[in-house]
């Protein structure tokens, strides 16, 4: 059990460029390509049933979240340019911009416990009424389980913005998270359609 | 030395594999105790097993191309263990012309047996029904067969009855197949392949027995703690037998007045909530149709035979027989086993 | 052993000599708090050789049950667990994790990396995996509620709707399978991610993508596989739960579900998990069978193209496991064509392997007897797997023992060979110490013997109409003589395994020193020590071309000439 290597060199050192694209990119990129496949199943699993109830409320008594799309794809450009204002290393305005961020995604979020509370309580539709309220709640609500886990993690950086922790070389890392936010937006154009537009 | 071992054996499989189908194919005119594949007796199963023997061919041959090289390279590329000789061999990175021949001539292989494959699919599949043949709905349950004939009017279980379906007087059968709870699969080998039975979602298949007989499968597709003991048994009947047992099925239920007091049994010990007795009051559906029970030869979808002590025992404890069948013990008297046995053995 | 001594020496000693031996408590801690992707390698290995000793002891109380009709060694219900916990076991607790152990283990070794992108991730994937397993067999002990005792999975690896609703599966045993993947699912994700950013972000100096060995590209397509295979489980797995405990119809087909869509979703997994499980023997083969042949693989290109070919094919012919569900003509059309296609690039492969022997010196070790044998096994499991593909021949084979004929020759005769081959070949690396090459082929000779007159066997049972879960069948089949046989093969197999077991501990102690490079290998693993420092490598290697000790030991005939 020596600790003792031998290491080949190579036999004429290559002087070309040697660059590696980023593991934290790479990463989330493999990380999306996997939620996708789990949102495509419950997008199918959805279409698939649209109709296919044989009782209960029908997805007629759905409400368009007009207010709710408009702030969570709104959020993905803030987070665009507070992605750059970090780039330029403009602290302030990028604290300010993910807040806005963060807040756009709050009010997302809430403003789906609303909706939900409205079908629950006043429309009668609940995960168990029937396939509608079964794959309705499911898309949706996974869907808002990403915003919920994208919103902690925005949390986090604003509050390590607010204590003057983030710097200009943490742009990568605020890029990677980025990235998962963009990702959930995306996400939403297509349950949106889905559920609001084709499914209706 | 061990190679050539290797080899021989395998030489020795493919043979073994060709001397075993031969002889199934020269005996393909009639029902066998074992369902073999390569005993076919209806059209579909015909042409499945000529189908197979074609791709059987196909690959056997691909083995022992592919297996012949293989075997010559181990043999005569082996290391010789001469020491002397501390050369490396010729260093071959590839070769793109062997490279796309062996893309190609695969590609080839795959387009005979898909073309081949697909006709046969379209067939089977897609077979038009003639207007003069048998329906049969059969309907799964955990764990045995219920057949209604809705032409016919008759519902009976686990002992499937079809006419004879011979090249004079083509009778096939098309069975309809749905399921009362989970999913079952309806195979009787020599028959035809087979088809899943499946909750919520209508299947179709049909079968044109050749010879008369009893011909066996059994459920193949797990179904729960019995899934075993589900087995299928398939009568081939004379057009004559055929029309005796319909006769005989579409009548109602021999009265006996000497065994009122099982019937008495029947009807107040929960029996009717699952049963049907077509004639008297118990019209239970959960549980097979009893009307013509005598009329099977077998128990329990075909895992007893149905002799009164069988039957008398079942009532007792289906455990006995099926552990995990559905139907309970229904804890009666020895004197109420009695009664109740001597009522259903009058159920011709 | 080598006849070569590797001309340049770079030597490091970071660590500080120890006076002591570990306590055993520092030991347990060093290895539980572990990130280095080699020990987490070894505890993935250890853990599926574990589970591989279980799946096969469950396998054979299945034989002894089948030896004879109506056979009452064990009951209905426990001889269902013990197929389906046979079936679970062997894939997600033996296969994967089996996978996940190699490429941790060698991957970065081979790349010139000095651990995995994400180390902690790689721990934390790993005790997530640990910890599926161990929850999936804590259902042989824990009660189903407080009405019984025990309560394993007993609806087959494949999990049906509706069988699996609450109606039909009152117990737990659904649960905990759906939990316990859920929670492995997760930790098989961050093994994917992992290595998907080692290969693209860690790679040496000079190795370009077609420069990186071979086993270190089947290992990136498997994780990218994996991706989007394990991801479509986890998605179902998680619509049963809510069907299961909040009352959802996705798989109720009293409310308007359907059965049929379970299917698909399950075998959208499904099926491209073989191809992960077989990915680790690809690996395997494209390092033993050259260096054992002496000779540069044949076509690296072609191989990397086919590897990636199957993978994509391999997500597009789900449906022939559902030839019988009743689908339409033209939808077992297709799915006849893209199954059929798979053999392709399969056969590429199988011509590529047969192609770098032909010509070559063979030195028939043990590891290379193994991956022989691989290659004849998988030849066959390939072209019964054609059969299985032509869709009205399916329609009879479909749920009978020849499919399970079928695919234990893949699973056993290929991965389980090819797996065997890995170890003989890599434990000198991990443990500094050969493994017996006497008992080595006594486990060789055994388990193909076995392996033969079991598997072999089990095609003509299902030829003749044996379905598969069936815990007994009638005397009158005629099927008793051919399960015996193939319950004697079993047992043999049984001896070959544990005789296997033996030789891993027996040879930790007593095996032969290896060095750094028994088999005079090119490889970057074969570089550093036996077994390597945590560091891996004390100065980041630097390669030219796929073969960096082939150009270290032949500078007059460097491999980067020609490539």
């Amino acid at each position: 059990m020596s600790a003792t290597t031998l290491i080949p060199r190579g036999p004429v050192t290559t002087e070309e460029q040697w660059s590696l694209p980023s593991r934290g990119k790479i990463a989330m990129y493999s990380l999306i390509i996997g939620e996708s496949a789990i949102f495509t199943i419950f997008v199918v699993a959805y279409v698939f049933y649209i109709g296919k109830s044989l009782y209960g409320p029908t997805p007629q008594i759905l409400e368009v979240p007009v207010l709710n799309t408009i702030c969570l794809l709104s959020s993905s450009f803030t987070i665009w340019l507070s992605e750059r204002a970090l780039e330029r290393n403009k602290m302030k305005l990028f604290g300010a911009l993910w807040a806005l961020t963060l807040a756009l995604g709050a009010v997302f979020l809430v403003g789906t416990g609303f909706e939900w509370y409205d079908l629950i309580y006043h429309k009668g539709l609940t995960i168990s009424t029937n396939l509608f309220g079964t794959t309705f709640y499911s898309l949706v609500g996974l869907h808002a389980t990403h915003v919920v886990f994208g919103l902690i993690g925005l949390t986090t950086v604003l509050i390590f913005t607010l204590m003057g922790k983030v710097k200009e070389e943490h742009c990568e890392r605020i890029q990677v998270l980025a990235l998962y936010w963009h990702f959930v937006d995306a996400v939403w154009v297509v349950v949106f359609t889905v559920v609001y537009i084709l499914g209706r | 030395m061990s190679r050539e071992w290797l080899r021989a054996k395998y030489s020795a499989g493919v043979g073994l594999l060709l001397f075993l189908l031969l002889p199934g194919l020269a005996f393909a005119d009639g029902p066998q105790a074992t369902p073999n594949i390569f005993a076919p007796a209806s059209t579909p199963a015909s042409d499945i097993s000529h189908l197979a023997i074609f791709a059987l061919s196909v690959t056997a041959g691909i083995f022992v191309v592919v297996g012949g090289l293989l075997a010559f390279a181990v043999i005569r590329f082996r290391d010789r263990g001469d020491k002397s000789d501390k050369r490396e061999p010729a260093q071959i990175y590839g070769s793109n012309q062997i490279e796309l021949a062996w893309t190609v001539v695969p590609i080839l292989i795959v387009v005979v047996l898909f073309l081949t494959t697909a006709r046969m699919i379209f067939a089977i599949q897609d077979a038009p029904k003639p207007p003069h043949a048998v329906d049969v709905t059969v309907v799964g349950h955990q764990f045995w067969w219920e057949y209604r004939y809705p032409k016919l009017g008759i519902t009976t279980a686990n002992e499937l009855h079809v006419p004879l379906s011979s090249d004079k007087q083509p009778q096939p059968t098309y069975l309809k197949l749905l399921s009362a709870d989970v999913v079952h699969s309806f195979w009787v080998p020599q028959l035809a392949g087979k088809t899943d039975v499946i909750p919520n979602h209508e299947n179709l298949t049909w079968i044109d027995p050749k010879a008369p007989g009893l011909y066996v499968g059994q459920c193949a597709q797990f179904c729960g703690i019995e899934h075993a003991d589900m087995l299928l048994r398939v009568y081939v009947d004379t057009p004559e037998q055929f029309a005796a047992w319909v006769k005989n099925q579409q009548e109602p239920a021999v009265q006996d007045p000497t065994v009122a007091e099982g019937r008495r049994v029947f009807e107040t010990q929960a029996c009717m909530n699952c049963h049907t007795i077509r004639g008297t009051a118990a019209t239970g559906r959960f549980g097979p149709d009893l009307t013509h029970l005598m009329s099977r030869e077998t128990l329990a979808s075909g895992v007893i035979p149905n002799t009164p002590a069988n039957l008398r025992q079942w009532i007792e404890n289906p455990d006995t027989f099926k552990p995990g069948a559905l139907m309970p013990a229904m804890q009666l008297t020895d004197q109420q086993l009695d009664e109740v046995t001597a009522y259903l053995e009058t159920l011709k | 052993m080598a006849d070569h001594t590797l001309p340049i020496g770079g030597t490091l000693d970071v660590t500080p000599e120890r006076l002591s031996r570990p306590t055993f408590l520092e030991w347990v801690t060093d290895w539980v708090t572990t990130v280095d992707h080699k020990k987490l390698g070894l505890m993935y290995i250890i853990y599926s050789v574990v589970f591989l000793l279980v799946g096969g002891a469950e396998a054979m109380a299945i034989r002894i049950q089948l030896m004879f009709p109506n056979s009452h060694f064990v009951a209905p219900d426990t001889y269902n667990r013990l197929f389906t916990m046979h079936g679970t076991t062997m894939v997600f607790l033996m296969g994967m994790p089996f996978l996940f152990g190699l490429a941790n283990y060698v991957m970065p070794l081979q790349i010139g990396a000095r651990d995995m992108a994400f180390p902690r991730l790689n721990a934390f994937s790993f005790w997530l995996t640990a910890f599926g397993g161990l929850m999936l067999y804590y259902s042989f002990i824990g009660g189903s509620g407080l009405y019984g005792v025990g309560n394993a999975p007993d609806v087959t690896w494949w999990f049906y709707a509706p069988l699996t609703s609450r109606a039909f599966s009152p117990g737990h045993g659904v649960d905990y399978w759906a939990l316990s993947l859920i929670v492995s699912g997760i930790g098989t994700l961050g093994f994917a991610i992992n290595t998907l950013a080692t290969v693209f972000s860690m790679r040496c100096k000079g190795m370009t993508l077609l420069r990186m060995p071979l086993f270190s590209w089947v290992v990136t397509v498997a994780s990218g596989l994996l991706l989007i295979t394990i991801t479509p489980l986890t998605a179902a797995q998680i619509m049963l739960t809510i069907d299961r405990y909040l009352g959802g119809h996705f798989f109720d087909t009293q409310a308007g579900g359907s059965a049929v869509v379970w299917m698909h979703f399950f075998w959208i997994f499904g099926h491209p998990e073989v191809y992960v499980l077989v990915f680790p023997a690809f690996a395997i083969a494209n390092e033993v069978i050259p260096v054992f042949s002496r000779k540069a693989i044949f076509g690296y290109p072609a191989m990397v193209a086919a590897t990636v070919g199957i993978a994509f094919i391999s997500m597009g012919v789900w449906a022939h496991h559902m030839f019988t569900v009743g689908m339409t003509s033209v939808s077992n059309t297709f799915f006849v064509l893209s199954t059929e296609l798979v053999g392709v690039p399969t056969g590429i492969k199988i011509f590529n392997w047969l192609a770098t022997m032909w010509g070559g010196k063979i030195r028939f070790k043990t590891p290379m007897l193994f991956l022989t044998a691989f290659l004849f096994q998988f030849l066959i499991a390939g072209l019964t797997g054609i059969i299985l593909s032509i869709a009205p021949f399916d329609w009879q084979l479909h749920n009978s023992y020849f499919v399970i004929a079928h695919f234990h020759y893949m699973l056993v005769g290929a991965i389980i060979f090819a797996v065997s081959g890995g170890f003989y070949y890599w434990y000198p690396k991990a443990t500094g110490r050969m493994m017996s090459e006497t008992i080595g082929k006594w486990h060789f000779w055994l388990f193909l013997i076995g392996f033969h007159v079991t598997f072999d066997t089990m095609h003509f049972v299902g030829l003749e109409g044996m379905p598969r879960s069936i815990y007994s069948y009638p005397a009158d089949r005629g099927w008793q003589h051919l399960n015996v046989i193939i319950s004697i093969g079993g047992f043999i197999q049984a001896i070959a395994m544990l005789l296997f077991a033996y030789n891993l501990i027996w040879s930790l102690r007593k095996g032969e020193v290896a060095g750094n490079d028994p088999w005079d290998a090119w490889t970057l693993e074969w570089a550093t020590s036996s077994p390597p420092p945590v560091y891996n490598f004390a100065v980041e290697p630097e390669v030219r071309s796929r073969r960096p000790l082939w150009d270290l030991k032949h500078p007059e005939d460097p491999d980067w000439k020609y490539e």
